[in-house]
């Protein structure tokens, strides 16, 4: 295991002119493998690239897309910048978090959905919109972000 | 959709076209940088900055290394521009990097894409790969003995990072927070070398004008300076999108001829000319021409070029709250000024907008914006406390209902 991330992140650095530019794709690398960044994870990406591993962490925790702790299998992310907002009567934000009874920040006793608030999507000609983990929904109505949900339930069962 | 910089590239799939990197090979590098600073063409990420004259800060006919970046890091609210050139016409950036790359000498580039443009990501790699089995990318481009090399790097969700040297550090691998300047990316950019940064847009433009010309380039403006613009419409019109105009076009025609005017036959109450953090126009303010200097003239700012249109239902103080949450969450927190005024702010147009606020928050408000004003590092502070200000300013007696009814 070790060594296979080993290999992996020497190849990600390979890449670049100066290997600490694999740092940020070692991080995402990790989060798409486990869900989260680890700091068991943080710790073996900072000897991998010989870093520090305090700038390990504050890379891993200045940006907003990297998770430092377990998610929902699903992470509904929500737009709530301007536009998004300026279109819907009702904000998403609480439509959904009411329909999955969580809060911002939470996920769902089952494992299934979080929910994040993030920045605007570069979406807004097509608003409101979210992203489900790589996926994105435009043009949003309530309708449709129930069928979306529903989707996903549906294919959880099979 | 005009189809003016989007020459003759089919996009994705199939490659034609190249015809402006064919003719650039065929000159010298410094005529094909001196073709680029007479089209007057500037940079169109926000800043507006002469592209020409950023290419002078490099050093000259260095056989140094320079690396080239492509701002792919579209963050700022209302504007979706970049995402629509990289999905419809990657292969026209690619081109305008090759031809940047030649006249200033790089051979590695890179295009910084914002975290959250995961289906990008996917396929501009395939866009690359392409363009490397056409000979257009790669080694020994079209055999000119000239190489160049890109590479896609996926930022993690910053909108920070859009500030050129934030972007820097990131590609570093470190926290996305702006450098202090100088030294400029120029003479000291990525890993310390001297490095070229553009908007993709920007890049976008370059392969128009080293076919048609600078002048066929100027004129395409209704200015007779600066080409065409991209303008992302969002908000309470008819047909949102993005729609490419003559820069210079007025922001009335493209509210309601191009984006067919205002939904359900609403009154239009204001306009944000150039993303979010451009001020705010009131509707009588809209007769005006969308360039880098008219805007600036009226105190705003052309910036990205993507208008938000609101309508009389819209609440100006709710906007403002908005915008000041959205400045708090993305404030990187190195400058005090920054980090403690944008959190004050938030704090303060939050408890106004929920019918808490004291008699003193809008002033107090006004004073915060004053004191971030050009005490940052980065554009940032301009960014929250200019569009903030103007909001108060021009719909203040909206910001007192809210101290009154309390």
């Amino acid at each position: 295991m070790k060594e296979e991330l080993k290999d992996i992140i020497n190849r990600l650095a390979e890449r670049f002119p100066e290997k600490e530019s694999a740092l940020l794709p070692a991080l995402c690398y990790l989060q798409n493998r486990d869900g989260y960044v680890s700091e068991e994870g943080m710790k073996s990406v900072a000897v991998i690239l010989d870093l520090p591993e305090a700038r390990v962490f504050s890379t891993a925790s200045f940006y907003s897309m990297l998770n430092l702790k377990p998610e929902g299998k699903y992470i509904i992310q929500i737009c709530t910048n301007v536009v998004c907002t300026l279109l819907t009567e009702n904000p998403l934000l609480e439509y959904i978090s009411n329909s999955l009874g969580i809060r911002e920040g939470e996920v769902t006793p089952d494992g299934l959905f979080s929910i994040k608030e993030v920045e605007c999507l570069g979406a807004c000609g097509y608003a409101p919109a979210m992203h489900i983990n790589e996926e994105r929904y435009e043009n949003l109505t309530f309708e449709s972000v129930d069928e979306i949900i529903g989707s996903i339930r549906k294919s959880e069962l099979i | 959709m005009k189809k003016i910089l989007t020459a003759n590239i089919s996009g994705g799939t199939k490659i034609s076209g190249y015809e402006a990197l064919k003719k650039t090979l065929s000159m010298r590098p410094e005529e094909v940088a001196f073709m680029v600073e007479r089209s007057g063409l500037r940079g169109r990420g926000g800043g507006g900055f002469p592209a020409g004259l950023k290419w002078k800060f490099l050093p000259q006919n260095s056989r140094g290394t320079i690396y080239l970046i492509c701002n792919a890091d579209e963050g700022e609210p209302g504007t979706f521009k970049d995402r629509h050139i990289m999905e419809f016409d990657p292969h026209l950036l690619i081109e305008g990097m090759v031809i940047a790359a030649y006249a200033v000498g790089a051979k590695q580039g890179f295009i910084y894409l914002r975290g959250e443009y995961g289906w990008i990501a996917k396929f501009l790699p395939k866009a690359i790969d392409e363009a490397v089995r056409e000979g257009l990318l790669g080694d020994n481009i079209l055999g000119s003995g000239f190489s160049f090399y890109i590479d896609v790097f996926r930022g993690a969700g910053s909108y920070v990072c859009g500030e050129e040297t934030a972007l820097i550090e990131s590609l570093e691998g470190k926290p996305g927070r702006p450098r202090l300047r100088p030294p400029f990316p120029g003479t000291n950019g990525l890993y310390g070398k001297p490095t070229l940064v553009h908007n993709v847009t920007t890049f976008s433009c370059i392969p128009f004008i080293i076919q048609n010309g600078p002048d066929a380039f100027k004129a395409a403006s209704s200015t007779g300076r600066g080409g065409t613009k991209l303008f992302s419409i969002s908000g309470h019109v008819n047909k949102p999108g993005l729609y490419e105009y003559p820069m210079g076009t007025s922001l009335r025609e493209l509210i309601y001829e191009a984006a067919g005017g205002i939904k359900g036959g609403k009154e239009l109450k204001a306009v944000i000319p150039g993303g979010l953090s451009t001020p705010i126009l009131r509707a009588d303010e809209i007769d005006v021409s969308m360039d880098f200097d008219t805007l600036a003239a009226v105190k705003t700012m052309l910036g990205s070029g993507g208008i938000i249109v609101m309508d009389e239902t819209v609440s100006i103080p709710r906007v403002a709250q908005k915008a000041a949450r959205f400045y708090a969450h993305e404030s990187c927190g190195q400058c005090a000024p920054c980090r403690e005024g944008t959190a004050m702010i938030k704090l303060l147009l939050d408890r106004m907008v929920n019918g808490q606020g004291e008699q003193d928050d809008l002033d107090q408000v006004m004073r915060l914006c004053r004191y971030i004003n050009g005490s940052t590092i980065c554009a940032f502070g301009y960014a929250v406390s200019l569009p903030i200000a103007a909001m108060i300013r021009k719909f203040r007696n909206e910001f007192e209902a809210l101290l009154e009814n309390r």
